[in-house]
């Protein structure tokens, strides 16, 4: 088993957290994992993005070469773009929210954005702020992404979430809840859609 | 024991606590800041009393590692690449001194400056000081090195220096801890005057760390950090230095390498290990994921040797960090390609939180500075940098970290008068001080705006030795006291600010303007804390 991700988003939108979740799950599998993080910038709503490789066998680099990634997980659909070419242009899927983040003057029309991602072969597209809304809070938008990513990520859903639990346990069960929900919405419309 | 899922940066700082550091000194900067965060949390560190607070520079903290070692015990310092300029002093004459508690100096270079001014290679620095050094390529090489740095320090009586980059530092894998070891008893040197650098003195101790170099080298061969694997394809060699040994692996996933592979991560050169590689070969290539050191020793000046190749004749580009792609091509490997970034994807730079006091100050600095012609003002390192991009285009200059005022006396006595230095709390206590004095004792006619934010801000909010303190330090340097003005930068307080600069800059002398507001990141953590403790206190109850 062997699986190279991207995660992409803008500085504070919960990427990271997305990285725990699975690299939490990974390892409940015994899995090997490597997780490069963009530290510095991020509170100040630059790009971020990081590079998280997961296998059952050694891992040599901490960067996915280019066109290698199985996956793209991404948060904000201009994002996504960003590291297509990161992509496996054979095999790979990449899953985004579709909530445009708009800080920037010149961020394209979104139609043109989704456009672009629905010609890429293998997508999912989620409104995962209406889904996250839905359960409860805007905030968990970023589960709702990795429920949608989750038939691809080649861990045991069950794993992803005895992660969550296992990360959000100091916050109580409210929140812990909030994300489970998150997480199967989210996972539910990737399995209606495609 | 269990594995711990790590940052290279952190398994460097498990690696210091678990080697048995009594201290580690160390200004913040990116990628290096994780690692004395990491102390200042652990558990460990706190049990064992290992001090860990910041210091107020990266000069001031190699100094106090070294009187650590003086007395006796291990001390870490850290930086970032550029810090070790500012140490350097300290960081080279500490060669000579040599240790006696085991010292060790981790720099974090940042090759393709994804946070920095410059993509220099901290290895020439230890090649320059004549120590060891140590070259991580993953994780658990990190803890590893970290507590093998501490005991060649203390085996040979020398500093040694761990050079990591950014994509080591941050990246995050299992990492097996080994046993804790115990800290030193203070113990003086045997010799209480050697660490006297007078030139009597300093020409006995430079001689003693030309004779330890055989040692150095011996330990480079033997130490297990530097390997030779043979191979059967001898039409060609690969030198492989720290991170980029993975970049090589990662292109033979599923198929066999077959060309012999020097893997480095110990300096200096084993070269005897080098000789054989490049005896057995008919061509080299050099990997290194920095400078090419080691390509430019081997290519040598005339290069009329065999064909070296590398970031010098082109095979990999000449800047930037390496990358799996980057070495398949060196290979001449078939590099794969992904689908094409379409044109719609738009830069998102960084830029000041929104609330922040720097855009209030810099909003009133830009409104007074159109009295005047452009190009005045010098700035300085931190988040008030972000101001030299639109929509507020405020700053002319960022250098190294300090240079704003002195910046501005220079500019000033060539006849740009005025000229202003922009510069923030910590950036100030850094190493501005010492300008701020030039220019009161020349009676430069600057304006210095120091942005008291009362924190380092950059690089994620950590304590700024400045604290409390900077109006007083401008009173203690010597700024007139009716010349040190403060305000409150606020939208509210526009007005007021303006015609407070205004004033400043039309002042024939040094004036000082602090812009005294709490950055609202540490000040949104503040509050949350607070909230937490309240929460806390009342299940107690
Ligand atoms: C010699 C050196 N050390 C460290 C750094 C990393 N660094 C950049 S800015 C900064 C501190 C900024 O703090 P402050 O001056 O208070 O400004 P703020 O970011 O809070 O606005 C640091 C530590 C550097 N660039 N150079
Ligand atoms: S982190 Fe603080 S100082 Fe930096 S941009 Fe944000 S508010 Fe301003």
């Amino acid at each position: 088993m062997k699986k190279d991700i991207i995660l992409a988003g803008v500085g504070g939108q919960g990427i990271l957290t997305i990285a725990t979740v699975i690299g939490t799950a990974a390892l409940l599998e015994g899995l090997q994992l490597k997780q490069a993080e963009v530290h510095g910038m991020s509170q100040r709503g630059g790009d971020v993005q990081s590079n998280l490789r997961i296998s059952s066998g050694d891992i040599s680099s901490d960067l996915i070469p280019e066109g290698k990634a199985d996956l793209i997980i991404s948060v904000e659909p201009m994002e996504s773009l960003r590291y297509i070419n990161m992509l496996d242009k054979n095999n790979g899927w990449l899953v985004t929210s579709m909530n445009p983040f708009v800080n920037i003057p010149n961020y394209p029309p979104v139609e043109d954005v989704l456009k672009a991602i629905w010609e890429v072969p293998r997508n999912v597209t989620i409104d995962a702020e209406k889904v996250a809304k839905e359960q409860g809070s805007i905030k968990a938008a970023n589960i709702v992404a990795l429920g949608a990513a989750s038939p691809y990520l080649g861990i045991k859903y069950e794993s992803l979430e005895h992660a969550i639990k296992k990360i959000f346990a100091s916050k109580g069960e409210d929140i812990i809840n909030l994300n489970l929900k998150a997480l199967s919405a989210g996972k539910n419309y990737a399995v209606k859609k495609t | 024991m269990q594995k711990l899922l790590l940052l290279g940066d952190e398994a460097i700082a498990q690696g210091a606590i678990d080697a048995g550091i009594s201290g580690v000194y160390a200004y913040p900067g990116t990628p290096s800041t994780e690692i004395t965060e990491y102390i200042q949390a652990s558990k460990d560190a706190k049990e064992n009393n290992i001090r860990s607070s910041w210091s107020a520079n990266e000069k001031t903290a190699m100094e106090s590692a070294i009187g650590m070692s003086y007395a006796g015990k291990k001390s870490l310092v850290c930086m970032k690449h550029v810090g070790l300029n500012v140490a350097a002093d300290a960081f080279i004459n500490s060669a000579i001194t040599g240790a006696n508690g085991g010292l060790v100096v981790l720099s974090a270079d940042d090759p393709s400056m994804h946070s920095s001014q410059n993509e220099q290679d901290s290895r020439f620095y230890g090649k320059f000081s004549l120590i060891p050094v140590m070259e991580p390529s993953n994780q658990q090489e990190a803890y590893d090195m970290t507590r093998y740095a501490f005991e060649l320090s203390e085996k040979f009586g020398t500093p040694v220096l761990i050079r990591v980059t950014t994509r080591l530092a941050h990246s995050r894998a299992g990492v097996e801890r080994k046993e804790m070891l115990a800290q030193n008893e203070i113990k003086l040197p045997s010799d209480l005057k050697q660490f006297i650098l007078l030139p009597s003195i300093a020409r006995k101790q430079y001689d003693i760390l030309l004779g330890k170099q055989d040692d150095f080298e011996n330990d480079a061969e033997t130490s297990g950090f530097n390997t030779l694997f043979d191979g059967t394809d001898k039409s060609l060699g690969i030198i492989a230095c720290g991170l980029a040994y993975n970049y090589l692996a990662e292109n033979y996933q599923d198929k066999e390498l077959l060309y012999p592979v020097l893997k480095v991560g110990q300096y200096p050169i084993p070269v005897n290990m080098v000789n054989s590689l490049y005896e057995s070969v008919d061509e080299i290539l050099v990997l290194e994921d920095g400078y090419p050191l080691i390509e430019e020793l081997l290519r040598g000046l005339l290069n009329k040797g065999k064909k070296v190749r590398g970031r010098m004749d082109g095979s990999i580009p000449a800047s930037g960090e390496l990358n799996p792609n980057k070495v398949a091509a060196a290979l001449k490997l078939e590099v794969e390609t992904g689908h094409t970034i379409p044109d719609i994807v738009q830069g998102r730079p960084p830029k000041l939180c929104d609330g922040c006091s720097h855009t209030d100050s810099f909003t009133a600095l830009n409104e007074a500075m159109l009295d005047y012609s452009a190009g005045r003002v010098f700035s300085d390192i931190g988040c008030y940098t972000l101001s030299a991009l639109a929509p507020l285009e405020s700053i002319n200059s960022c250098v190294d970290m300090g240079a704003s005022i002195t910046m501005a006396i220079g500019a000033a006595d060539a006849g740009l008068i005025p000229s202003v230095a922009a510069i923030g709390d910590s950036t100030f206590t850094h190493s501005g001080i010492t300008g701020l004095l030039d220019a009161v004792n020349t009676k430069s006619p600057i304006t210095v705006i120091i942005l008291d934010n009362s924190t380092t801000g950059m690089t994620g909010g950590q304590d700024s030795s400045a604290f409390g303190k900077v109006e007083e330090i401008c009173k203690g340097v010597g700024v007139e006291e009716d010349r040190i003005r403060v305000i409150k930068p606020l939208r509210r307080h526009h007005e007021e600010n303006l015609k407070v600069i205004r004033e400043e800059l039309e002042y024939n002398g040094v004036s000082v303007i602090i812009a005294k507001r709490e950055c609202i990141q540490t000040l949104g953590r503040r509050m949350k804390e607070k909230a937490r403790q309240k929460r806390e206190v009342k299940t107690v109850k």
